[in-house]
């Protein structure tokens, strides 16, 4: 599904960003990605959705060869997956149902099939009644919300989630995190990069930390630990 | 709808004021081309009306006979370059010469002789009316055993022939400098425009929009951005024609096909300054 060999990422100014990770994600599988800011969590992601170029190493998602990737494949790959952010990254002038129907319009879906898709995510994400809402009418949790339905919307096999939780209260992302877990349990494999050890702990899932670039613990290979070094 | 005329349509309603501007900018813009234009297009009507005059007189010796005066009528009539050749006989001349010359009516009455030589007048079609060609011509009626002279304004046919290659260069050189201007004005307002929409450009390409997809409302909106705005310059032009056909001086307007010209450039322009401002945002991002 998402497997890294050997993977380099130099800053553009000089300095490593990643050194040397290699992991493996399986299909369907819940994955954490911790460590300090700065650590390389977001760098990982953005190798995974090919937003920044591989310094050396191999990067494979779904079947594509991210590091020998033509620019004009790269549309084809993020349309495999479902990515979500921290500042959620809605379009302020479009409602939410327009939101999550932009992200099937760019990829040329028929216009007929839109709001039945479109009203089967908002549901899933416990949002059908708000679909004519704008974001900005919108708590962050039902934003963040909002920018789930609209990765999930193509079908993604993988969700990545850059810090989702980052910007949302205890109870919201309590909230979030129960939905990516029903999102998981219904075979959608989900990475998620986070620096909230509470929520790491709540979940027997697989953790992958990372330190100034470096994979230092995979919970998959390394022996358990009552706790994560990190804070 | 179609998504792409959707998705182009639908930035006019988001950014109203900034598309406004676009608009206003390309009109202005292409106002200053248009006005440059109307001094162009009316300079050339002077032009031509003054080369209208371009004639060359070829002067008879009294005594031709009217048989060879026809004969010779004809063939100057066949030349390529001609479109008219008149005889004007003494008498007529005389007629003339009385009619016009009102403050000379004394003396020319009271003549007892006609002084004034019978002649061929020559007027050339509008595409040869250069110094070139005016000699040639003229050169070929000294041909006739009877013409006892030929005259033209030589001078000022030169003179017209290097006003006219003035006016030529100058309009290509200051309208060329005029457009460059405009393409340079239009191309950053839909660089704003761009710019403004570059957090959703990223959204988009987050989701998997190919950049295909994502250029061309850009691209559709940069037309119809263009087309508006040379739409306003020739409604501007025409203002400005008008107001300096009613207190100044009386002028031309563009022709159907110049007009159309203006909006064509206008959608050209809005189309390649999106492309490129576009290309450029994509390609760094």
């Amino acid at each position: 599904m998402i497997k890294f060999t050997n993977v380099f990422k130099a800053f553009p100014k000089g300095g490593l960003a990643l050194k040397d990770v290699s992991f493996h994600i399986a299909k369907g599988e819940f994955v954490f990605l911790t460590g300090h800011s700065g650590a390389g969590k977001s760098t990982v992601l953005k190798l995974v959705y090919a937003d920044e170029p591989v310094t050396s190493g191999e990067v494979r998602v779904s079947g594509f060869n991210v590091a020998e990737l033509r620019p004009r494949d790269v549309p084809m790959l993020r349309r495999r997956l479902g990515i979500v952010f921290q500042d959620f990254r809605l379009l302020e002038d479009r409602t939410a149902e327009e939101n999550v129907a932009f992200a099937l319009e760019v990829t040329g879906a028929r216009r007929s099939s839109l709001p039945a898709r479109v009203m089967r995510v908002l549901t899933q994400v416990g949002l059908a009644a708000k679909g004519q809402a704008y974001p900005r009418e919108l708590s962050g949790g039902e934003q963040q919300r909002v920018a789930i339905a609209r990765a999930l919307v193509n079908e993604p096999s993988v969700l990545l989630a850059d810090e989702p939780t980052g910007n949302l209260d205890e109870r919201a992302t309590r909230g979030v995190f129960q939905l990516l877990r029903d999102i998981n349990a219904s075979g959608t494999a989900v990475v998620m990069a986070t620096h909230d050890l509470d929520l790491v702990r709540q979940a027997p899932y697989r953790v992958i930390e990372l330190q100034e670039g470096a994979l230092v613990y995979d919970s998959s290979v390394d022996e358990p630990r009552d706790q994560a070094a990190t804070p | 709808m179609n998504l792409t005329i959707r998705e182009a349509l639908l930035a006019f309603r988001r950014a109203p004021l900034l598309s406004a501007l676009s608009v206003t900018t390309i009109a202005f813009s292409l106002f200053v081309v248009g006005l440059f234009g109307l001094v162009a297009v009316n300079l050339q009507d002077a032009l031509r009306g003054v080369a209208e005059r371009v004639e060359i007189v070829a002067y008879l010796l009294p005594g031709t006979p009217i048989e060879s005066i026809t004969l010779a009528e004809k063939d100057i009539e066949a030349f390529p370059e001609v479109q008219s050749a008149v005889y004007v006989s003494e008498d007529s001349a005389l007629a003339r010469a009385r009619a016009e010359l009102v403050e000379f009516r004394d003396v020319l009455q009271e003549l007892e002789r006609n002084p004034l030589p019978a002649s061929i007048e020559v007027r050339l079609k509008p595409r040869f009316r250069d110094a070139e060609h005016v000699n040639d011509v003229a050169e070929r009626l000294r041909g006739f055993g009877f013409v006892d002279d030929v005259r033209f304004g030589r001078d000022w046919v030169e003179k017209l022939d290097r006003l006219r290659q003035i006016a030529a260069a100058v309009g290509l050189v200051v309208g060329a400098a005029f457009a460059v201007v405009a393409i340079i004005i239009i191309g950053t307002t839909i660089r704003m425009a761009v710019l403004q929409r570059s957090r959703e450009i990223a959204i988009m390409r987050l989701v998997g929009a190919t950049n295909d997809f994502i250029r061309r409302p850009f691209l559709l909106q940069g037309a119809i951005k263009g087309m508006l705005g040379g739409l306003v310059a020739v409604g501007l032009s025409y203002a400005a024609y008008s107001l300096i056909n009613r207190w100044l001086i009386q002028a031309a307007f563009f022709s159907h096909a110049q007009a159309l010209a203006i909006v064509g450039f206008g959608t050209l322009i809005g189309l390649f300054g999106s492309a490129a401002s576009v290309g450029r945002h994509l390609r760094r991002v």
